[in-house]
Parts: structure tokens; C-alpha cells; sequence
């Protein structure tokens, strides 16, 4: 199977700091990826690079074949790639649904068709619970929900990569019980890359995950293999955990 | 922006154009005078709005949108002896182009260096026209002849300088513009700008080209500022170089605060609140000034969203 995303020696300094350097990386269409890895080891500049928040100081990034290495964001947004903020970037000041009308629009071939707006703004607001609070400001919605509104707007792009951003950060435990769930079935549609600190929730959710430390890739396998991989142990788990 | 019913929304709109409309046959002859002064300007605040009060950018040099308007059709009309809709369609033009380039050039920066970057680009028209003063008039500006302003539209023609002609042709700029208003911050369009006010940055990870967006607004705000230009100096005949100062890019701004950003209806409250304080005001002192101030003080202290978007809070949420 061609991967869906593939990145070749991926580069991206700031001053003297190699954030990400040279990582060599690809996930397969349907898979859902976890990214791991300590503070600072360059999970979020990375996926900011396979978005085009900003741009790599080298290397290639292909996206189902195509280079999209110099491609602007919102190019990339329309080709099917999707990033969810880590820190909760909701309208505060728009309604929910305005929140989603936002990405639904844009999907919509025919901007005027009033009423598939209101069916797929509807439809992404249910699949994670929040049908209900439409009229509310964003700014106005508890905080779990604000990072729910946050993954509706995401899925309302119908993306085929997703990239979700500590999604689980700040929610409570019985918010991320039903997180998890959510999660499967968005990756039934699409492909999920998924940066996440919480171990539990990783171990559940992977496919397969990769390991960054310090900019680059210190180990990728499936949940048991990084589970007893010994490097990671050292760097992350903690050496004590196994 | 809610999916408010859309009769009541056009209702509400239809009133005020009508009610204005009736004010032709009661005001006494001295604010029918003033009336088609204030829906020109206030059709300049609304274009003024639509890219400051929806889509967040603070232009200090807007004078020069309305100048574009102004000179445009002023001077087709006295040195190239157009007739009324061809010498309104080149303040269009000069509005349009005006504002492209300069929407080009200035939406490579943001916050404080658009401002300035706006206000110098503004300068430099106001100075050109006082460089090229032969063709322009310099200083002291060019007075169109009465029997150049007059509309002849085959099967009748209006003499734009009788009052109640003036007054129904700035009451049909005004109504249009309004309506082109509403039409654009309920369109998916307006969405998109009020979204790139609240946040450029996620506006930009939604897919959508946040700089084409900001340019068509610039574009769009440059072109109803111009058609206020034009139809100032075809209607009210004179054509100055003080339209081009900074004081004109800091009134709109001023009317649109006071009547309250990004509420269609704001630009003419404010504006009609404005003009009749300075008017009131200068009857009784000379200065009128500090009264102007005093009343802006007031404003920002306890209405800091301006008149309706107090209102708004309040009382209909649904206002646009």
C-alpha cells in the first residue's frame, strides 16, 4: 500500500535549534498514528510542518504522491489534510454553529445550498455531542466541549488526514472515555496522525506510533513494541517502568 | 449572523429607508439640506465598516477611497465634460484600482503598520493633488457648474441640485449600499471575513486564502467609499483637497465607533448622531470641538461598542 503521507529528511531549524531534523516518515491511508514523545522533542513543529503553519528549512513532504513540500496551508486544507489547534482555537465569539458553518462551507461546491450548510454543519456537531449547544457562543461552552467543537470543526473539512494536537488535554477522565471512541470512528473516514501525552489513551487508540526525541525518531512500532523498546523506556516511560 | 428569519432582518432595513425616505416631505428646508450630506457620509462609513468593523483591519487612510470617488468623477465632469453616470462610473473605477493596488502593497503588513502604511498611502494622494493643482485646483478646489450636474436619463432629467432631487438620489446611494451590506455579512462570504477578524490564523487552517479575502474586502470598502466620493461631488458640487486629509480617514472611523461596529445600521446612527452634535454644538460655541471630544469620552466609557451595538446586547440579538 503507497503511504498516504510520506516526509524525506525533514528539516526545520530555528537559529541554532534543530526542532525537527531530518525525519523520514510515513503513515499508510486508514491507519491512526500516535506521535509521543517528551516536551520539546519537536511533535508539534512537525505536524505544523506537514500542515504548512510553516515551512521546512529542507526536505520533501508528499501527500498521497503529490509534493506539497511549498504548497500553502489552506491549499493543503483543501487537498484533505486537517489540524486541530493544541491550544483550543474555537471562534469565541462566533456561535458553535457558526464555528462549523465556517469549514462546511468551504466544502460546499455550491456556496448558496442553504440547506446542506445547515445539514453539515447539523451532522458534524452531533457526531461529537454537541448538536444541542448550536446557538451557544464558543467562548460560552465548558472547556471539554470547546476541544469537541475544535475536532468537529476538523471533521467538517471531510478531511482524509487529521491531525489532532493533545486533543485529550484538559478533559476530564469521563470526557476522554468517550473521546476515545469518537476517535475510532472518525478513522473509519480518514487517516489519523494524533500527538497525545496521555499513554493510556495512545496505547488504546495506535495503530502504530512513533517516538520523537530531540527532533528526531528514536523508535516507531505497534503498542507492544514500543511498550518493551528499551530506548524509549530510557527516554519517555521512564526507566523505572519496565 | 445567526440564522435569524430573514423578513424580519429585511423588514427592519426596508423601515429605515422608508422612514428616511418620508422625512423628505416633513424636515423643515434646513436638515433636508443636511439629510443627503449625512447618507453620503454615511454610505462612506459603511464602506468603511465593512472592512473595519467585519473584517478587523483599522485603515487610517480611508480619505483617500473617498478622494478617488470624488476627484474621479469630479474632474471628468470639469475637464472632460462627461455626463452624470459616465464621470460616477470613473470615481467607481478610480476607487476600484485605487484600492487594489493599495490593498496589494498594504495587506503585506498588519495591526499597527497597516494603519500607518494606509495613512502615508492617503497622504500621498493628498499631496499629488495639491502637487497638480493646475488640473486639480490645489487648495482650493474645483466647483462643478450647475448645469453640468444634471442627470438626464433619456425619458427625464433630474437637476441634481434641487434639494428634493439631491436628497432622493443620496437616499438611493445610501439604500443600495446598505442593502449590498446586509447581502455580504449574511453571505458565507461575511462569515469569512468576521472570521478572519476573530481569527486570521485558524481562519488560514479552515483552507480558506485569508489574503484574497482581506484584498476583495479592501476592494470592496475602496469602491463604496468612492461611490460616497463621486456622488459628494456630483451632488454637492464641490470638489476639495480637504476630503483627502487625515481628518477625513479619522471621521469614518468616528462614526462607525459611535453607531457601533460591525452593525449594518451603525454607520448612520453614528454618523447622523455626529453631524448633528458638531452642527448643535458649533451654533452655541466656537468650541465645538471639546463638546465633540467630550461626547467621545462619554461614548467610549460607557458604550464602548458603539450606540447599537449597546443596543444589540440588550435588546435584539439578532440585529446584523
Amino acid at each position: 500500500m503507497t503511504p498516504l503521507l510520506t516526509t524525506r529528511g525533514l528539516t526545520r531549524s530555528f537559529g541554532g535549534l534543530r526542532a525537527v531534523d531530518g525525519v523520514d516518515f510515513a503513515v499508510l491511508p486508514g491507519e491512526i498514528r500516535a506521535i509521543i514523545g517528551p516536551n520539546g522533542a519537536g511533535k508539534t513543529t512537525f505536524v505544523s510542518l506537514v500542515c504548512g503553519r510553516i515551512l521546512p528549512s529542507s526536505g520533501a513532504i508528499l501527500f498521497d504522491g503529490e509534493d506539497i513540500t511549498d504548497m500553502p496551508a489552506h491549499r493543503r486544507v483543501r487537498l484533505g489534510i486537517a489540524y486541530t489547534f493544541q491550544i483550543t482555537s474555537v471562534y469565541a465569539n462566533l456561535s458553535a454553529y457558526d464555528n462549523v458553518a465556517l469549514p462546511v462551507q468551504r466544502t460546499l461546491a455550491d456556496g448558496r445550498a442553504k440547506g446542506a450548510l445547515h445539514a453539515g454543519v447539523m451532522e458534524a456537531l452531533a457526531r461529537v455531542g454537541l448538536a444541542d449547544r448550536a446557538a451557544m457562543p464558543a467562548g460560552q461552552l465548558a472547556y471539554g466541549h470547546q476541544r469537541l467543537l475544535e475536532v468537529a470543526m476538523g471533521l467538517a473539512l471531510k478531511p482524509r488526514l487529521l491531525v489532532l494536537d493533545e486533543p485529550t488535554q484538559g478533559l476530564s477522565d469521563a470526557e476522554i472515555d468517550d473521546f476515545i471512541p469518537l476517535v475510532r470512528e472518525i478513522a473509519r473516514t480518514a487517516t489519523v496522525l494524533i500527538i497525545e501525552h496521555n499513554i493510556p489513551v495512545v496505547m488504546q487508540l495506535a495503530d502504530r506510533i512513533t517516538v520523537f526525541e530531540a527532533g528526531r525518531i528514536l523508535a516507531e512500532g505497534t503498542p507492544e513494541q514500543i511498550r518493551r523498546n528499551v530506548a524509549v523506556q530510557e527516554a519517555y516511560l521512564g526507566s523505572g517502568h519496565g | 449572523m445567526n440564522e435569524t428569519p430573514p423578513a424580519r432582518l429585511y423588514g427592519l432595513h426596508l423601515a429605515v429607508v422608508l422612514a428616511l425616505f418620508g422625512l423628505n416631505f416633513v424636515l423643515p428646508d434646513y436638515h433636508q439640506g443636511l439629510f443627503p450630506r449625512i447618507m453620503v457620509l454615511a454610505t462612506f462609513a459603511m464602506g468603511y465598516n465593512l472592512l473595519f468593523g467585519y473584517c478587523g483591519l483599522l485603515s487610517l487612510g480611508h480619505a483617500m477611497f473617498f478622494a478617488a470617488g470624488l476627484y474621479g468623477a469630479g474632474l471628468a465632469v470639469a475637464h472632460l465634460g462627461w455626463a452624470v453616470p459616465a464621470a460616477f462610473a470613473a470615481g467607481l473605477a478610480c476607487g476600484a484600482l485605487l484600492s487594489l493596488a493599495v490593498g496589494v502593497l498594504a495587506l503585506r503588513t498588519s495591526g499597527v503598520a497597516f494603519m500607518i502604511v494606509t495613512m502615508m498611502f492617503s497622504q500621498v494622494l493628498a499631496l499629488a493633488i495639491l502637487y497638480f493643482a493646475p488640473w486639480t485646483g490645489g487648495d482650493q478646489g474645483l466647483v462643478l457648474p450647475q448645469q453640468a450636474r444634471v442627470l438626464n436619463l433619456g425619458f427625464a432629467a433630474f437637476d441634481l441640485t434641487h434639494p428634493a432631487v439631491r436628497y432622493m438620489a443620496a437616499l438611493f446611494l445610501f439604500a443600495v449600499v446598505l442593502l449590498v451590506t446586509l447581502a455580504i455579512v449574511r453571505s458565507p462570504w461575511g462569515r469569512v471575513l468576521v472570521a478572519i477578524r476573530e481569527n486570521e490564523e485558524r481562519t488560514r487552517m479552515l483552507g480558506y486564502d485569508t489574503f484574497a479575502s482581506k484584498l476583495a474586502a479592501v476592494v470592496v470598502s475602496g469602491v463604496v467609499c468612492a461611490a460616497a466620493g463621486a456622488a459628494w461631488a456630483l451632488l454637492f458640487g464641490y470638489v476639495g483637497a480637504n476630503f483627502a486629509s487625515v481628518q477625513y480617514s479619522i471621521l469614518p472611523l468616528l462614526w462607525v465607533l459611535m453607531g457601533g461596529a460591525a452593525t449594518t445600521l451603525g454607520p448612520l446612527v453614528g454618523t447622523l448622531a455626529m453631524y448633528y452634535v458638531i452642527d448643535i454644538a458649533s451654533s452655541h460655541t466656537s468650541a465645538w470641538l471639546l463638546i465633540v471630544g467630550v461626547a467621545l469620552v462619554l461614548l467610549v466609557l460607557f458604550f464602548p461598542k458603539g450606540i447599537l451595538g449597546a443596543l444589540r446586547r440588550r435588546w435584539p440579538g439578532w440585529l446584523p
